[in-house]
């Protein structure tokens, strides 16, 4: 689209959108309240966090120190300490944990992508009594908590577990298989966590798209398989960058998935991040880490946005 | 109305033509879910290069046969013929046909030219002979330079040309239109009837077109069909079907009419008298058909077809007389509501010679309705 066009027609809504506001008071509060919602609980926490980010860390309470203060000259003095960024991105140890979360998460999305899709699809081409029973099957996983998911995947897994019990029956090894502690398991449980957030959003824009564009390109000479490759994937890409941006951030800043199925050798960011705030009690460090993975992830989805618009 | 398609078209009545050989033959077509069958053994015989019509109310089973005839649903029993070859059992990517959805359903996320390539890619083209096609045909609908654009920057009569030239690029043998122009508004679609008309014979291509709006199909049409309840009443071309229907049921569906139900008092070689509660005098209709005396039959006028005026008229049959009860003014031309002495209200249009004031006949005026015998019709269904 024209992009001056474009800017217009927002420019447009916008001054609609106010113009309501200010004729219509009830209306007003319904749409300023999730902006307070937003700026209380959310703006107003992140600048703290982005503020003590730059403190430095001292033993006290709280266990950072300010960083303005007024002297007795009345001179404003800003103190801001930019050593947890330096060594963010120096010390390897961070950088590490930075790069596993990364390749962790990228992983479990390409999985949760790969077995995700099909299971979308396959619920869009059901009829709709068994679509509902699909569907609701899929959010059952949402219904127990998300502790106990991982607690039973750890008793699957662990040495004595059902799985190695059954595999060592059948003698199919001799000795029981350490699964957890190893990346593959992170990964899984990662997986198995996030692929509802992979199957609503493809599942909902399948339904949307018009059936009659396959049937134009079927009339047209085209074959169904690849019409599926070239009209539908196309078409449900939307949904399937909305499901990779929800499981690719929900896991990558995760802690309780390798904390409970990894080893000291997983370090993630979300680990790490722990670490620094419980054990270390750097809140200035974990803070600055915080920041970076929050940039980091929201890096994804303003190039999705700048992309979808043009 | 359908005045310019029958003069132009007057050499081309293939139908009439005994030994010509049908183009497209859809023989005994059943179509049956669980609980309705949409299809009742429809049988027809289109004949190349014609624009044939599929007229009807909604769910009389008109898209049915067309999403059949495309391939999309099967038929329970009977065979469609193409030329001559059975394509009953072809999937719809093999088959010669191409249809124009309602919805244009043009692919969002490919240009104009991509959108009228696809086809051709299908057939494994080379990039010069399909962009030879696409610019021909971009050239035919008129869109010369629109072919970078996305569906969504076109306005509504764009999208319906890009959509037309989608099916034509392919040259396919049968071209499908369902409901092709519902989605534009009255005056540019009384201007695409025509251009898809004058598209239609440049390129020869036998067009079925379904539509419920019976203005569109005997303006565009050749020849049509009007169905109900996945059976087809009639077929013919335009002005026989709207000057002789074959029943109530398509004289009502087609234009409006008068209705009075009767019996046949006499019968003389090429006409019947006809008796009817509803007006005083007898009826004098032109009718070649063998009817019994005694026999109940409905007489049907059509409202131009009959005259008012404020004198008796020199009659000896078809005459009347009520009060006019409502006006409607069209514009162009004026509808009487005439209630008769028996109750029965009766519709009269009459083009509108003097302007509204000067008019002869005014509310509550009594007035005689007349009209000639070959104007009113005999229906025995």
């Amino acid at each position: 689209m024209n992009p001056k066009l474009l800017h217009f027609s927002l420019a447009g809504k916008r001054k609609k959108n106010i113009e309501i506001a200010e004729s219509d008071s009830p209306k007003f509060w319904i749409r300023i309240a999730p902006i307070l919602w937003m700026v209380v609980f959310f703006v107003f926490p992140l600048l703290i966090v982005f503020k003590t980010s730059f403190a430095e860390s001292i033993f006290g309470i709280p266990p950072f120190t300010e960083i303005l203060n007024t002297t007795k000259d009345y001179v404003l003095d800003i103190k801001l300490n930019f050593k947890n960024y330096v060594s963010i991105f120096s010390d390897s140890y961070y950088v590490k944990g930075f790069i596993n979360s990364v390749c962790l998460s990228a992983v479990a999305t390409i999985l949760c992508f790969l077995i995700g899709f099909p299971m979308a699809y396959g619920i869009h081409s059901v009829n709709s009594r068994f679509k509902t029973i699909l569907l609701l099957l899929v959010s059952l996983s949402f219904w127990t908590p998300f502790l106990i998911r991982i607690y039973s995947w750890m008793s699957l897994l662990s040495v004595n577990g059902i799985i190695n019990s059954v595999l060592m029956k059948l003698g199919v090894i001799s000795s029981p298989i350490q699964f957890i502690g190893t990346y593959y398991i992170v990964c899984l449980g990662l997986v198995f966590c996030y692929l509802p957030f992979m199957i609503f959003p493809i599942y909902a824009v399948l339904e949307k798209v018009d059936k009659s564009y396959l049937e134009v390109a079927y009339d047209l000479g085209c074959r169904p398989i690849k019409t599926f490759w070239v009209i539908t994937i196309p078409l449900v890409k939307p949904g399937i960058a909305t499901g990779a941006i929800l499981v690719f951030s929900a896991s990558i800043g995760e802690f309780v998935v390798p904390e409970l199925l990894g080893s000291a050798e997983t370090i993630t960011f979300g680990r790490v991040l722990w670490t620094e705030f419980f054990s270390n009690l750097d809140w200035t460090m974990a803070c600055a880490l915080a920041v970076v993975m929050m940039c980091f992830i929201t890096l994804p989805i303003f190039i999705f946005q700048k992309r979808t618009k043009t | 109305m359908a005045l310019f398609n029958q003069s132009a078209r007057k050499d081309k009545e293939v139908w009439q033509d005994v030994n010509a050989v049908p183009y497209i033959q859809i023989e005994g077509v059943t179509k049956s879910y669980d609980e309705v069958t949409p299809l009742k053994n429809i049988s027809l015989s289109v004949y190349k290069g014609e624009f044939f019509s599929l007229l009807g109310s909604s769910g009389c089973g008109k898209t049915t046969l067309l999403r059949i005839l495309a391939g999309f649903e099967r038929p329970t029993s009977g065979k469609i013929l193409i030329d001559g070859i059975d394509i009953t059992n072809l999937p719809a990517h093999k088959r010669p046909v191409n249809m124009m959805f309602q919805s244009y359903a043009l692919f969002p996320h490919m240009t104009v030219y991509q959108n009228i390539a696809f086809g051709l890619k299908q057939d494994k083209l080379s990039k010069s002979a399909i962009d030879e096609r696409v610019k021909e045909i971009l050239n035919l609908v008129q869109l010369n330079g629109y072919g970078d654009r996305k569906p969504d920057q076109l306005s509504g009569g764009q999208r319906q040309r890009v959509a037309l030239a989608r099916t034509l690029v392919k040259r396919p043998k049968l071209i499908l239109l369902d409901e092709p122009l519902t989605a534009l508004d009255k005056r540019l679609r009384e201007k695409t009837q025509f251009e898809l008309v004058n598209i239609q014979e440049k390129v020869g291509i036998t067009f079925i077109l379904v539509t419920h709006d019976q203005e569109e199909a005997m303006t565009m049409s050749t020849r049509m069909a009007v169905m109900e309840e996945g059976k087809i009443l009639q077929v013919g071309v335009p002005h026989d079907v709207y000057e002789f229907p074959n029943s109530r049921y398509v004289a009502e569906f087609i234009g409006s009419i008068n209705l009075f139900d009767g019996i046949v008092v006499e019968q003389g070689s090429d006409h019947v008298l006809i008796e009817t509660p509803e007006i005083e005098c007898r009826c004098h209709a032109t009718c070649t058909g063998a009817l019994p005396i005694g026999s109940n039959i409905t007489l049907a006028i059509r409202p131009e077809k009959i005259m008012i005026s404020t004198t008796k008229p020199e009659y000896q049959y078809n005459w009347t007389q009520g009060v006019v009860k409502e006006i409607a003014y069209l514009g162009d031309v004026s509808i009487y509501y005439v209630q008769l002495e028996s109750g029965k209200m009766v519709m009269a249009t009459l083009p509108n010679l003097l302007r509204l004031a000067e008019r002869n006949f005014q509310w509550e005026d009594t007035v005689y309705l007349f009209w000639r015998s070959e104007n009113s019709l005999v229906l025995t269904s």
